[in-house]
C-alpha cells in the first residue's frame, strides 16, 4: 500500500525542505481513540508544489495541521518525525514553533473572510504580521504593507490599505490572506482548500497568483484540495490520501495518465469533465448495470410548465432610507434600489431540466427563491402550469395546495435539516403538513422514499449530526420528492459533497427525474456538473441573462464572451 | 483525555464513530452518565439539586420540630445535638425552619422562572423571527425595564401590587424579562433564514408552526442555561424582598426573613440565627449556577453522539 516517497525532483538540493516520515495522528474522542492519519510519508523539495488530494475525512488537513503543530486539544502526534530544513518540528518548543509559523511556514485557510479580523483595516493586519516577526522597522512598515497589497495584485493598494474585510469581495479577501501569508517571505506555504467557495474565474485568478508568487520567490507549496483538476493544473507532484493513508504519490502528469491505485482511479472517474456522461462517473461495475435511458422526444408545442417573464427583484440600498430621513452628508447614489434580478425571462417544459449558471451575486439564488415563492417579486410574471403564482404573496403560499407541486433541494444539506428532527421526521414533515396520507401510513411512505433515494432504512431514526454529508443530501432529496412535485429547484445540491458522493447523487437525481417525470431547475456555478444533468442552460450575470440555449450548444460553442470566460477558468486534468 | 478510551463499552469498535442505533430507552441515562462523568462538577450540581428538591418535596414531614412552634424555655440556644442549627429568639428550631423554607423559596423561584420563560421566551422569539415593529416594541420594552435598578423595580412592583407571594412571583418574572427576550431574540434571529426553516415553509408549515416546532426546540439548550442562571437569581431576589420586609410575612419560615431576623442578633453573638438560612440561600444559588452547563449538555442532541 505505502510507497516510499518519490525522490525530490529538484536535483540542486538533496535534502528536502519538509520531510514527514511515518506520521500518525490520533484524536481522543468519546468512543475511544481515532487514528486520523496513519504512517504518512511526505516530502516537499525546495521550490516544489505538492498537492494533497483526498475526500473529506482522508486526513489531508490533519496532516498539515500536524506539521504546523496546530492540532486541536484532543489531537496529538502519536508517531513519526516531521523535519523542516533540519529542524525537528515535533520536538521544537512552543515558542520556537510560534516563531516559525508565519515566518518560515505559513498557511492559507479555507474561508478568507474568517481568517481576517473583521474590525481591523487590512493594511494594519499585514503590518501586524510584519512587526510580529520583526521583518521591518516601525517607520517602513506601512510602505511595506502597501507593497504587499500591490504584489497580490490588489488595484489601488494605497486606498485599499484602509479597507475593512467586509468592504472586499471573497476573492479580494483571499488575496489579502495570501499577502499576510507571504509577508515574511516564508519558505513553505500550506494552502488548505484556498479556493473553495470562490467562483471559478476568481479561483483561477487566485491560484495563478499563488503559483506566480511562489515560483518567483522559490518557495515550496503544499496545496490541499478535494479537486483533482485543480491539483493537476497547479502541482508538480500529487499525493492521494484515503482514510488517513497515502495511497499514491506521483508526478501530476503520471498520476492522470496512469493512476496506479484503485482509489485514485475511482476519484478520477468521479470527477465531472468534458466528454463523459453521467453514468461514466460511477465505478465501472455500476455504470454497466444501469444504462442511461434515451431522452424521450417531446412535442415542441406543449405548453411550458413554468413561464418566467420580465422578472425583477429590487432591494433598497443600505443607508438610502437613513439619508432620506436625515438628509445625510453624502447624496444617495445613482438609484436608491439595487436590482438583484433585472428583467429575466425563461421557461421550463415538463420533464425538462434547465441549468441556471452564474457566479455568486449574479441573482441566480434570488431567482430560484422567487420561483419557489419564498420571497416576493418586485415586478414581472411567474406562471406555473397556467396559474399566476407570482401574484400570490409568499407568506400565504406555504399552505396552498400548489405548494405540493413546487419543491426544492437546498445547497447545504446540514443547514437545511432541523438538527432536532430525525431523518424520518424530516422526510415526514411535508407528508404530514400537505399530504393526504393517514398518519399510520406515513412511516411506510418514509421507508419507501428512503428506498428510492438509496438511504438505508436503519438510518431513518438518526439525527442529522449522526449522518454523513451524502446521507444528509439523500434525506433532503427524499423530503423534496415526498409529495411527488412537478418542479424541483436544485440549489447547488452537490456543492458540499465529495466528488464520489456527488457522482452518486447526480445519478440518483437523473433516475428520479426519469421515473417520476419531474422538471428540474438546476442552480449551479459548476458548468461541468450542469453539462451532465441539464437539457438547456441559462447563463446569468449581474441579474441578467447573458445566454441561453441547449447545453451542448452553449458549452461547446458559446455565443457570449462571459460564457467563454467561465469555461476557460475551469481547471482540467491533463488528459 | 486519553483516558476516555476506557469509557467506550467494550463491545463498541474503537475506531467506528457511528455504531448502530441502540435502543432508545437507556440512551438518555447513558447520555446523562456520560455528561456527568465528563464533567464531575455537573454531577455535584445535580446532587445538590436533588438535595434541594427532596427538602422542598418532603421537608415538612421529616423535620424534628414544628417550624412555627415557639419554646420559651429554649430561646437563643447555640447549635447542639438537640437543635442542630440552634434556636431563635422565640425558641423555634432553626434547622426545621431552614428545611421547611426550601419549599416556599423553591416554588417562588420556579413559578417566576416558568412565567418569564413562557412570556419572555415567546416575546423574544417573535421579535427575532418576525422583526420589524414587533421587534421594535418588544426590544424597547425590554430596554425600558433594564433602565431601572432591577431590585428597586421589584420593590416598587410588590409595594404597589401588595405584599403577597403571587406578586413576588410576578415582580421577579418582570425583572428577568429582558434577559429572556434578548437571548431568545438573538437565537431566533440567526435561525430566521436558516435552510431548515425555509425547508419547513416548503413542507407547508405555517409561520406559527415554524416558531413552535422548528425554532423553539432549537433554542431550548441556550434557554435552559438561562433558566438555570435566573433560578438562582430569582431565589436571591425573593429572599431579598422578604429581607427588607416586602414579601413573605413572618412567622412563615423563609430564608430572607430568617436572615433579617437573625441580623439583629449577630452583634450580641448569636451568629447561628442568620448564618444557617444565609448558607442555605448561598448553596441554592450556587447549585443553580453550576447546573446551567450540565443542563445544556443534557438537552442538546448534538452532544448525544
Amino acid at each position: 500500500m505505502l510507497k516510499p516517497p518519490a525522490p525530490p525532483t529538484d536535483s540542486g538540493h538533496s535534502v528536502p525542505l519538509l520531510d514527514v516520515r511515518d506520521l500518525t495522528v490520533e484524536f481522543a474522542t468519546r468512543r475511544g481513540t481515532v487514528r486520523a492519519v496513519r504512517h504518512v510519508n511526505l516530502t516537499v523539495a525546495r521550490g516544489e508544489t505538492v498537492g494533497i488530494v483526498g475526500e473529506s475525512g482522508s486526513g489531508k488537513s490533519v496532516t498539515s495541521y500536524a506539521v504546523m503543530r496546530i492540532l486541536d486539544r484532543a489531537g496529538r502526534i502519536a508517531d513519526g518525525t516531521v523535519s523542516f530544513s533540519g529542524i525537528d518540528l515535533r520536538a521544537a518548543p512552543e515558542n520556537e514553533m510560534r516563531d516559525l509559523r508565519g515566518r518560515e511556514i505559513s498557511m492559507i485557510f479555507q474561508s478568507p473572510r474568517l481568517a481576517l479580523n473583521p474590525i481591523r483595516k487590512i493594511g494594519r493586519q499585514i503590518e501586524d504580521v510584519l512587526l510580529q516577526h520583526a521583518q521591518v522597522g516601525n517607520e517602513m512598515v506601512a510602505e511595506k504593507a502597501v507593497e504587499m497589497l500591490d504584489h497580490v495584485r490588489i488595484a489601488r493598494p494605497r486606498e485599499r490599505y484602509h479597507a475593512y474585510p467586509f468592504e472586499l469581495s471573497g476573492g479580494m479577501c483571499q488575496r489579502v490572506v495570501i499577502a499576510l501569508a507571504l509577508a515574511c517571505r516564508p519558505q513553505l506555504l500550506i494552502a488548505d482548500e484556498p479556493t473553495t467557495g470562490l467562483d471559478v474565474t476568481t479561483q483561477k485568478a487566485v491560484m495563478d497568483l499563488v503559483v506566480d508568487l511562489t515560483r518567483e520567490r522559490g518557495m515550496s507549496t503544499i496545496l490541499i484540495t478535494h479537486d483533482l483538476g485543480l491539483a493537476a493544473a497547479y502541482c508538480d507532484r500529487v499525493v492521494v490520501m484515503e482514510k488517513g493513508h497515502v495511497v499514491e504519490t506521483a508526478k501530476s502528469e503520471d498520476i492522470f495518465r496512469a493512476p496506479e491505485h484503485a482509489y485514485t482511479r475511482k476519484l478520477m472517474r468521479a470527477t465531472p469533465r468534458p466528454g463523459v456522461g453521467l453514468r461514466d462517473l460511477l465505478p465501472e461495475a455500476e455504470a454497466i448495470r444501469a444504462p442511461l435511458p434515451a431522452p424521450a422526444a417531446r412535442p415542441a408545442a406543449e405548453t411550458p410548465l413554468l413561464v418566467v417573464d420580465g422578472l425583477v427583484k429590487e432591494y433598497p440600498r443600505q443607508g438610502a432610507a437613513m439619508s432620506k430621513w436625515f438628509g445625510g452628508r453624502k447624496p444617495v447614489p445613482e438609484s436608491a434600489v439595487f436590482r438583484a434580478v433585472d428583467g429575466i425571462s425563461f421557461s421550463i417544459r415538463r420533464g425538462e431540466s434547465v441549468g441556471l449558471v452564474g457566479e455568486s451575486g449574479c441573482g441566480k439564488s434570488t431567482t430560484s427563491m422567487m420561483v419557489m415563492r419564498l420571497i416576493d417579486k418586485t415586478s414581472g410574471r411567474i406562471a406555473f402550469d397556467g396559474e399566476e403564482i407570482g401574484e400570490i404573496p409568499a407568506r400565504t403560499f406555504a399552505r396552498l395546495p400548489l405548494r405540493k407541486r413546487i419543491q426544492m433541494v437546498f445547497q447545504d444539506p446540514t443547514d437545511s435539516l432541523n438538527p432536532r428532527f430525525t431523518a424520518a421526521r424530516a422526510i415526514a414533515d411535508p407528508l404530514l403538513r400537505l399530504g393526504d396520507l393517514p398518519r399510520s401510513k406515513v412511516r411506510a411512505r418514509c421507508e419507501e422514499l428512503a428506498g428510492q433515494v438509496g438511504l438505508p432504512v436503519g438510518l431513518l431514526d438518526r439525527f442529522p449530526h449522526q449522518l454523513s454529508g451524502g446521507q444528509k443530501a439523500r434525506v433532503g432529496i427524499a423530503r423534496a420528492i415526498a409529495l411527488k412535485p412537478d418542479l424541483i429547484i436544485l440549489d447547488e445540491p452537490t456543492a458540499a459533497l465529495d466528488v464520489s458522493v456527488q457522482a452518486v447523487v447526480l445519478n440518483l437525481l437523473q433516475d428520479l427525474k426519469d421515473s417520476l417525470g419531474m422538471s428540474y431547475l438546476f442552480v449551479s456555478h459548476d458548468l461541468n456538473v450542469v453539462r451532465l444533468l441539464c437539457d438547456r442552460v441559462i447563463v446569468m450575470r449581474a441579474g441578467q441573462i447573458v445566454e441561453q440555449g441547449p447545453t451542448e450548444r452553449v458549452l461547446v460553442a458559446p455565443a457570449a464572451d462571459y460564457t467563454r470566460d467561465l469555461l476557460a477558468a475551469i481547471p482540467h486534468p491533463p488528459l | 483525555m486519553t483516558e476516555t478510551v476506557t469509557m467506550a463499552p467494550p463491545a463498541a469498535p474503537v475506531a467506528e464513530p457511528k455504531p448502530e442505533a441502540r435502543p432508545d430507552t437507556n440512551s438518555i441515562f447513558r447520555h446523562a452518565r456520560y455528561v456527568m462523568s465528563e464533567n464531575p462538577v455537573t454531577g455535584f450540581a445535580f446532587a445538590l439539586f436533588a438535595l434541594i428538591a427532596i427538602c422542598a418535596l418532603i421537608g415538612p414531614y421529616i423535620v424534628p420540630y414544628d417550624p412555627l412552634a415557639s419554646d420559651t424555655t429554649a430561646t437563643l440556644q447555640p447549635p447542639s445535638v438537640r437543635h442542630w442549627f440552634g434556636t431563635d429568639q422565640l425558641g423555634r428550631d432553626i434547622f426545621s425552619r431552614v428545611v421547611v423554607a426550601t419549599r416556599l423559596d423553591f416554588v417562588i423561584a420556579l413559578s417566576s422562572v416558568a412565567l418569564v420563560f413562557a412570556f419572555g421566551g415567546l416575546a423574544g422569539i417573535a421579535a427575532g423571527f418576525i422583526g420589524g415593529w414587533t421587534d421594535r416594541i418588544v426590544s424597547r420594552l425590554a430596554d425600558t425595564i433594564m433602565a431601572f435598578p432591577l431590585f428597586v423595580l421589584a420593590m416598587g412592583i410588590v409595594a404597589a401590587l401588595g405584599n403577597t407571594v403571587t406578586n413576588i412571583v410576578i415582580a421577579t418574572a418582570i425583572i428577568n424579562f429582558p434577559l429572556y427576550v434578548r437571548v431568545a431574540r438573538a437565537e431566533a434571529n440567526v435561525r430566521r433564514d436558516a435552510g431548515f426553516v425555509q425547508a419547513a415553509r416548503l413542507s407547508g408549515n405555517g409561520e406559527y408552526r415554524i416558531v413552535l416546532m422548528h425554532i423553539l426546540p432549537n433554542i431550548m439548550p441556550i434557554m435552559m442555561v438561562q433558566v438555570s442562571l435566573t433560578m438562582g437569581y430569582a431565589i436571591l431576589n425573593a429572599a431579598g424582598l422578604s429581607f427588607i420586609g416586602l414579601g413573605v410575612k413572618p412567622p412563615t419560615p423563609e430564608w430572607g426573613i430568617m436572615v433579617a431576623e437573625g441580623a439583629a442578633n449577630i452583634i450580641s453573638g448569636e451568629w447561628w440565627i442568620a448564618l444557617f438560612p444565609g448558607a442555605a440561600l448561598m448553596i441554592a444559588v450556587f447549585c443553580f449556577n453550576l447546573l446551567g452547563d450540565g443542563l445544556r449538555d443534557l438537552v442538546d442532541p448534538q452532544r448525544r453522539t
